[in-house]
């Protein structure tokens, strides 16, 4: 074993700032982290035991059990139980033997729920060994447990075919389909890919391109919608030894998926708009953050980054610019929604915590190992390359004043073609349900768990930062479900699952109000416990990021808009509750001293 | 040469050197902004939240931001107060804090805060979290009960190559302290001293060394939190409560 760490640490020459992919190759060869991996790696990399186990400890990912010869990872999201996931999952829990969250006896399967895996389009999916198997069902899981047990490969495991598009290719092979339903400017195909790097920049001053992307007005489609080209001025002006562009394509709100598209069918068109970035900024480098769960797409962009080189769109002197030198490495993380925030992307990015930093100092001026920043969202980057190709203005002339452009959106839930849809900003949620075939409404959750949960009332409402602002997620839910139970509480939980835990406020107030709400659903719930939840959520405003700022979401949404459904689960008679059952709490007392509670 | 600034807190006038912290500055100024997990000269986490203020209207905590010329804070307000008062209570029920059975007790900053905010039920339904006491190290006690997660001991304690003894471990409210097992078993006493003393409340304690000041004769036994602060600006006297 320490022969295999040691040429794991060296890979990536015993630098402490790539702790992450060395632990992502421990887990991956050995289907944990054994202590002995630990000490090898914290010795190799000159930094603490404690410090490689706070990083170890913190992502989904990295477990310090076996995790079984074949680890399947089972959705938690709540388009995964819509279709059927707790049939799924007693089924898996049957066939292996085991419950979740550990290992059949003889070591070969492991169970594990995980948050989100930006598949909401084809759930319930599952992940086995980093390969993604979507659409499952009972017969399916079945079929599946009976097969590993008759031994065959991981590739042989597939038998649905491999999906639409790139997902067919040879460097892919996934089971997994893109499912896009409409094409719109950005993912428009009918460009010249590496026209704007070869042809286009040496038209342009690096302030040039900075003054066309602030024309646009384009803001960051990651969710927060920061000017894109202020940020890149900002980043420009900053002083530094070296500049980084950070794509973020750690999509990790529930019921996203539309970057793993673009990283599928796009890739490309994305590598292009960091190179642009990076001529505007003057940066160096550029890292590819992706989430752990799009793994399966690792080969295909490596190779695809090999092939920008050969073509001179990276590397040096990139389209004869002289002095133009600029390369992409590709950064995996491993499981932590909250790396989605950007300053919590670099850390991780840098080995460590997924924990958002206090912010001034922004990433602009003191970002990756201290140095200028950007990051941009997938979809961000894609755009640029069009706004290049063909003009600031023509770009405005998409969407509304507020909103310039178009935007790549993830639909999930109760519709019948979901997938993912570029429109431009000013559809209605009304259009939407039309475009994607929702009847018989209740709820639509726009900007995922921590955006709102907009009622039929208020379907007139439109999508733009000054309206319904949103990354791209949204899902459907039809008068069937239980918006409390399914969604509201699934997503409660996802919060309290994704907290990094470092500010008080979000590691404590999630955990207080899912309580409050649970008491709710067993029909042991008061008025005052609303008010409660109400006031308890607005502390949630004092976190640092964005994740604890908007834990409360969910329930402060749900408790504005869909206030009659609570109506409908608490007690109106009484102004008292315990919120639990004082005889059942109190018997083994009582059966101590032989006394029963009275009936 | 240092370039000072000008800035408000509450409509009173302040000054400071540009690019000092809004906590040390408005400490230099006589206001007292309460903290938990800042230490004066040591990098902030902005961990507890506690120093929340509203910085030209949007809420920031004061250990982590530079002052800036012209910057308009808003501290003293009863919406800002309640809020640290709810985050000290959240502090309250997520550990075990059993004051009157603790070595801390009197020097404890959190249990400071609780009196100067005049907590006196916690809102908040209690966890009763079931945590460790871990006595495994040569010369400290670390109990998990107590600890409120505020980082100082992984900041400020670092063995002689600047290596961390403490760390974070999971995460969300599954977060705790890990103590490296060999770097902690060659800890100095020095160290340990330095790490019972920096944590805030009772949750390091330096082995064989219990209740050296009498209950009664503690440092919050003698004058509230944050009146040291206050006692430089007599005029900022009338924050006495």
């Amino acid at each position: 074993m320490k022969s295999a760490i040691h040429k794991i640490t060296k890979t990536y020459h015993n630098d402490k700032t790539r702790l992450m992919d060395m632990l992502i190759e421990v887990q991956s060869e050995f289907g944990y982290i054994p202590n002995e991996a630990i000490d090898e790696i914290a010795v190799a990399t000159k930094i603490s035991r404690a410090d490689v186990e706070q990083t170890r400890s913190f992502y989904h990912f990295f477990s310090t059990q076996y995790t079984g010869k074949f680890a399947i990872y089972l959705n938690t999201s709540v388009s995964s139980f819509m279709r059927g996931r707790n049939d799924v999952a007693r089924t898996l829990e049957k066939e292996v033997g085991c419950h979740f969250n550990s290992v059949s006896k003889d070591g070969l399967i492991g169970l594990f729920d995980t948050s989100c895996i930006g598949m909401s389009d084809q759930e319930p999916a599952a992940i086995i060994n980093g390969k993604i198997f979507p659409n499952l069902t009972p017969f399916r899981a079945k079929e599946l447990v009976r097969d590993i047990r008759a031994g065959k490969t991981l590739e042989e495991l597939v038998v649905e075919g491999y999906g639409d598009g790139q997902n067919s290719s040879e460097e892919i092979k996934a089971v997994v389909n893109n499912n896009i339903r409409k094409i719109g400017p950005v993912l428009d195909m009918n460009y010249k890919p590496g026209h704007a790097i070869k042809e286009k920049l040496k038209q342009y001053t690096p302030d040039q391109i900075i003054a066309e992307v602030k024309a646009s007005n384009i803001r960051g489609r990651g969710g927060a919608g920061f000017p894109t080209g202020m940020k890149w001025e900002l980043c420009r002006k900053a002083e530094g030894k070296q500049k980084y562009i950070f794509c973020n394509a750690d999509e990790g709100e529930p019921g996203t998926f539309k970057d793993r598209v673009i990283l599928t069918q796009r890739p490309k068109l994305l590598l292009e708009g960091m190179v642009i970035a990076a001529y505007a900024v003057g940066a160096t480098e550029g890292i590819l953050y992706i989430r752990h769960e799009y793994k399966y797409l690792k080969n295909y962009l490596e190779n695809l980054i090999q092939g920008a080189h050969e073509r001179n769109l990276l590397g040096k002197n990139i389209a004869g610019i002289k002095g133009f030198n600029f390369d992409i490495r590709i950064q995996y993380g491993a499981g932590a929604y909250v790396c989605g925030e950007e300053s919590a992307l670099i850390e991780s990015a840098e080995g460590k915590r997924g924990e958002p930093r206090d912010r001034p100092p922004f990433p602009v001026e003191k970002g990756y190992l201290d140095q200028p920043t950007i990051v941009n969202n997938v979809e961000t980057f894609c755009a640029v390359v069009k706004i290049l190709l063909n003009g600031g203005e023509w770009y405005k002339s998409f969407g509304t004043d507020d909103s310039t452009g178009t935007k790549v959106l993830s639909i999930s839930g109760d519709c019948k073609f979901p997938g993912v849809y570029e429109v431009e900003w000013g559809f209605s949620v009304n259009d939407i349900c039309e475009m994607v075939g929702a009847d018989d409404v209740q709820a639509v959750q726009v900007g995922g768990p921590s955006g709102s949960l907009v009622d039929p009332g208020d379907f007139d409402r439109i999508l733009s930062y000054g309206d319904l602002s949103t990354g791209g997620s949204l899902m459907i839910f039809n008068a069937g479900r239980d918006i409390l139970e399914e969604v509201v509480l699934n997503f409660t939980d996802f919060f309290i699952e994704e907290s990094c835990g470092s500010c008080s406020t979000c590691r404590v107030m999630p955990v207080l109000l899912r309580n409050k709400l649970k008491k709710i659903l067993d029909a042991r719930g008061i008025k005052q416990d609303l008010k409660d939840m109400e006031e308890w959520g607005k502390v949630l405003k004092a976190s640092r990021c964005g994740l604890g700022q908007t834990a409360a979401n969910p329930i402060l949404t749900s408790l504005k808009n869909f206030r009659y459904l609570y109506h409908k689960k608490i007690q109106m008679g009484t102004d008292f509750d315990t919120g639990f059952d004082l005889k059942a709490a109190v018997i083994d007392a009582s059966e101590a001293v032989g006394r029963m509670p009275e009936a | 040469m240092a370039k000072f600034i000008k800035f408000t807190i509450d409509g009173e006038e302040c000054m400071a050197q540009e690019g000092k912290y809004v906590v040390d500055a408005a400490r230099e100024n006589g206001i007292y902004i309460p903290t938990l997990c800042n230490v004066q000269g040591i990098k902030p986490k902005g961990a507890c939240r506690i120093c929340s203020v509203k910085i030209n209207g949007r809420l920031m905590t004061a250990c982590t931001t530079p002052v800036t010329d012209g910057m308009i804070i808003e501290n003293d307000h009863a919406d800002i107060q309640e809020l640290r008062k709810s985050i000290i209570e959240l502090l309250f029920v997520e550990g075990n804090h059993l004051c009157p059975s603790c070595e801390k007790s009197g020097s404890c900053e959190l249990q400071a805060l609780a009196y100067r905010f005049e907590m006196m039920v916690p809102r908040f339904p209690y966890f009763f979290p079931l945590r460790e006491i871990d006595a495994s190290h040569p010369k400290i006690i670390k109990d998990h009960n107590r600890c409120i997660l505020c980082k100082r001991c992984i900041r400020v304690i670092k063995d002689k190559d600047g290596k961390n003894i403490f760390a974070f471990r999971d995460r969300g409210h599954h977060t705790g302290i890990y103590i490296d097992p060999e770097l902690a078993d060659n800890l100095t006493d020095e160290l340990a001293d330095k790490a019972a003393d920096i944590c805030p409340v009772g949750a390091i304690l330096k082995r064989e060394s219990g209740f050296k000041t009498p209950i009664g004769n503690r440092k919050y036994d003698q004058e509230p939190i944050g009146a040291d602060v206050e006692k430089i600006n007599p005029s900022n006297g009338r924050k006495k409560s």
